[in-house]
């Protein structure tokens, strides 16, 4: 064994590899439970691929074929059902742990220097998983499928002097048509995976060159023992590995309790109006988008007034882009001395409150109809939403910080 | 900021109280599909009164037949009308095109009815008939108004001589356990063959299978489910003590 394991190791770094990554890569020994949600995001995909080849041996990508052969799947395929539900509960499950790990990387200052390219990678992850998430979410070519990609689509058509051709040329034609699922399937199970696996692993390889950040946002590398190894870090192999296996079974259990008992999640996973063939000739009384979509659903529809001659959807689109965009400047608009908002002052602590209250009630305010009163609400929280980056800069300076110890605590 | 709370929290509150809400109070149904005797009941008023016009073109005779314990042959002979083979899908021989022309709206496929409207829009909606001579069928719904649908069970239910209350609170049968309202109709401009709960057995049978139809897999689901959550709780232990072994070195 060792002979073979020497032999490939003249041709290919496998132990190096395993070493940097794995049994010789020192972590800092006190991540919390908010740690987890890295390594259940990498179980999330490697279920969302597997589920997803599957789910292709029998799904149909044509206008005429999608809705029945997701049913064919449903009923005639052995264990389609659970393929479906695996898939479908997944990228509900996706969102919700890299919701919580980007965070942990707000809490813990994670972003910090020198770990900005991580972030960014990081924020590439959740952009490209949001537009594969868009882009599955047509296939089943029910009614909200349909016209959630409709209502998405058209909001191209908002940008001045381009935005119809735009739209148009991201359809393939004038409407929603099998034109549009065909290219979608594409980029749902080809192109976008594709590019989510070569962003995952930027991600890590980023990581593991700087290390990972932890709960004090102390620096472990700075405090090393007369090996070189940092006198707060553990190999990552075995200890987060045994480490992790617990937080694998805890998650699988809410997992497949979802899976198995209430798939449809009371309609947030998989929506009502879905389980209807799309109809291009009727419209729903109400397109809300999936629950991971609806903050910046609900900050599109805040803005209500037109500037400059452009449209109010116009600036809505703007809003919403900015949104996702301010998240990529995150590393240099923090000026605080410290990462870990245990060490950082109360006007951090506060604006994290803000932000992470405004996120959610926003994401409801997206999943209900508009009255004027919501919307008033979510001009409210979008105008905070914004506040926690846009101030940040200047409350990160002056907020009073406590000493940060210079070993890990706990 | 506590202001900010206080607003934030009292504007969304009422939001989830009528969450569940639009339009019409539902009457409460709740399936019981290890019921196969209701199924099968349910699977034949299907059949005899439902399938002339709806299909359910995603399903499969066989599957029916195997999932509610019926013997093929039985099924083939009595509760399939047409030349189909029993693995083949459940159509019918109605054109959506002549279908237009007779109802405004060609009938839709009720495969997936029971999980696009839900049992207590079903329920409701079956019990829902009462005369109204200002439609072309000569009846309205007090659930789906003006729909182009006729009261095809009239026969058995006759017609509510009024428009039948619904949103009653639920409450469980004494005869057969079930949890349903008790409410619809009282008085009859026409008498059927059944009486109220006769009829009101009837629909709660269809909605049943219905439901049943929309989610063929629920029950196999749910066992299964069953055993996958308790080989996790047993993996549990394992997974914790190995954890704690490696992670006791560690200060």
């Amino acid at each position: 064994m060792q002979k073979l394991i020497d032999w490939i190791d003249a041709r290919l770094p496998v132990v190096t590899a395993y070493e940097k990554h794995m049994s010789k890569y020192y972590a800092p020994k006190n991540f919390n439970v908010m740690y987890f949600f890295g390594s259940l995001s990498m179980l999330v995909l490697v279920n969302q691929l597997l589920t997803g080849i599957w789910l292709t041996m029998s799904y149909n990508p044509s206008a005429e074929g999608a809705f029945a052969s997701i049913e064919y799947i449903m009923r005639d395929v052995e264990y389609g059902w659970l393929l479906r539900y695996l898939h479908s509960t997944g990228a509900t499950a996706f969102f919700v742990v890299v919701y919580l790990h980007m965070f942990r990387g707000l809490m813990y200052g994670s972003y910090q220097k020198p770990r900005e390219l991580v972030w960014i990678f990081g924020m590439t992850i959740y952009l490209v998983l949001m537009a594969e998430a868009f882009m599955g979410y047509l296939l089943p070519w029910g009614q909200m499928s349909y016209w959630g990609a409709q209502v998405i689509i058209n909001l191209f058509g908002a940008i001045p002097v381009v935005g119809e051709d735009l739209s148009l040329w991201i359809r393939g034609d004038y409407l929603i048509s099998g034109v549009t699922l065909n290219r979608f399937f594409a980029l749902h199970v080809v192109a976008l995976p594709i590019v989510l696996l070569a962003l995952v692993v930027l991600h890590l390889l980023a990581l593991h060159e700087v290390g990972s950040n932890n709960p004090d946002g102390v620096e472990i590398k700075k405090n090393k023992d007369e090996n070189g190894i940092p006198k707060d870090g553990i190999p990552f192999h075995p200890y987060y590995t045994v480490h992790d296996i617990v937080a694998v079974v805890v998650f699988l259990f809410v997992f497949c309790a979802v899976v198995f008992f209430f798939p449809e999640m009371g309609g947030y996973a998989l929506e009502k109006p879905n389980f209807e063939p799309a109809n291009p000739l009727k419209t729903p009384a109400h397109i809300a988008p999936v629950w991971y979509f609806t903050p910046y659903y609900a900050m599109l529809r805040a803005v209500t007034v037109g500037i400059l001659g452009l449209p109010a959807k116009f600036w809505g689109v703007v809003v919403m882009g900015a949104a996702i965009a301010i998240l990529f400047v995150l590393p240099w608009l923090d000026r605080s001395p410290v990462k870990s908002i245990r060490y950082k002052g109360w006007i951090s602590k506060i604006a994290l409150i803000a932000f992470a209250v405004s996120f959610v009630v926003l994401g409801y305010l997206g999943a209900v109809p508009s009255t004027p009163g919501k919307t008033t609400l979510a001009q409210v929280l979008t105008f905070i939403y914004f506040a926690f980056f846009i101030l940040m800069p200047w409350y990160s300076r002056i907020d009073k910080t406590k000493p940060v110890p210079e070993r890990v605590t706990g | 900021m506590k202001k900010i709370l206080v607003t934030i929290v009292f504007a969304v509150l009422p939001a989830f109280a009528f969450a569940a809400g639009g339009g019409v109070p539902l009457d409460h149904m709740k399936p019981d599909l290890a019921d196969k005797a209701s199924l099968q009941n349910g699977a034949a008023t299907f059949t005899n009164y439902c399938m002339g016009c709806h299909s359910m073109k995603y399903a499969r005779y066989e599957r029916v037949a195997t999932d509610l314990g019926i013997p093929l042959a039985a099924y083939e002979e009595n509760l399939i009308f047409s030349d189909a083979k029993i693995g083949e899908l459940m159509n019918i021989a109605m054109q959506p095109s002549q279908a237009k022309n007779w109802f405004g709206n060609p009938p839709p496929d009720l495969t997936l009815e029971g999980r696009l409207r839900g049992p207590n829009w079903l329920y409701s909606y079956m019990r829902g008939f009462y005369a109204d001579p200002a439609r072309p069928y000569g009846v309205n719904n007090s659930v789906f108004k003006d729909v182009g649908m006729p009261h095809v069970l009239a026969g058995l239910q006759g017609v509510c001589a009024h428009k039948p209350e619904t949103g009653a609170d639920a409450v469980v049968d004494p005869l057969s356990g079930r949890i349903v309202s008790d409410s619809g109709c009282e008085s009859y401009a026409t008498e059927g063959t059944m009486t109220k709960a006769e009829y009101d057995e009837t629909i709660y049978d269809l909605v049943n299978f219905m439901v049943y139809m929309g989610e063929p897999s629920r029950m196999e689901s749910e066992s299964l489910g069953k055993w996958v959550l308790m080989f996790l709780v047993i993996l549990f232990i394992p997974a914790y003590f190995l954890n704690k072994e490696y992670w006791k070195d560690v200060h």
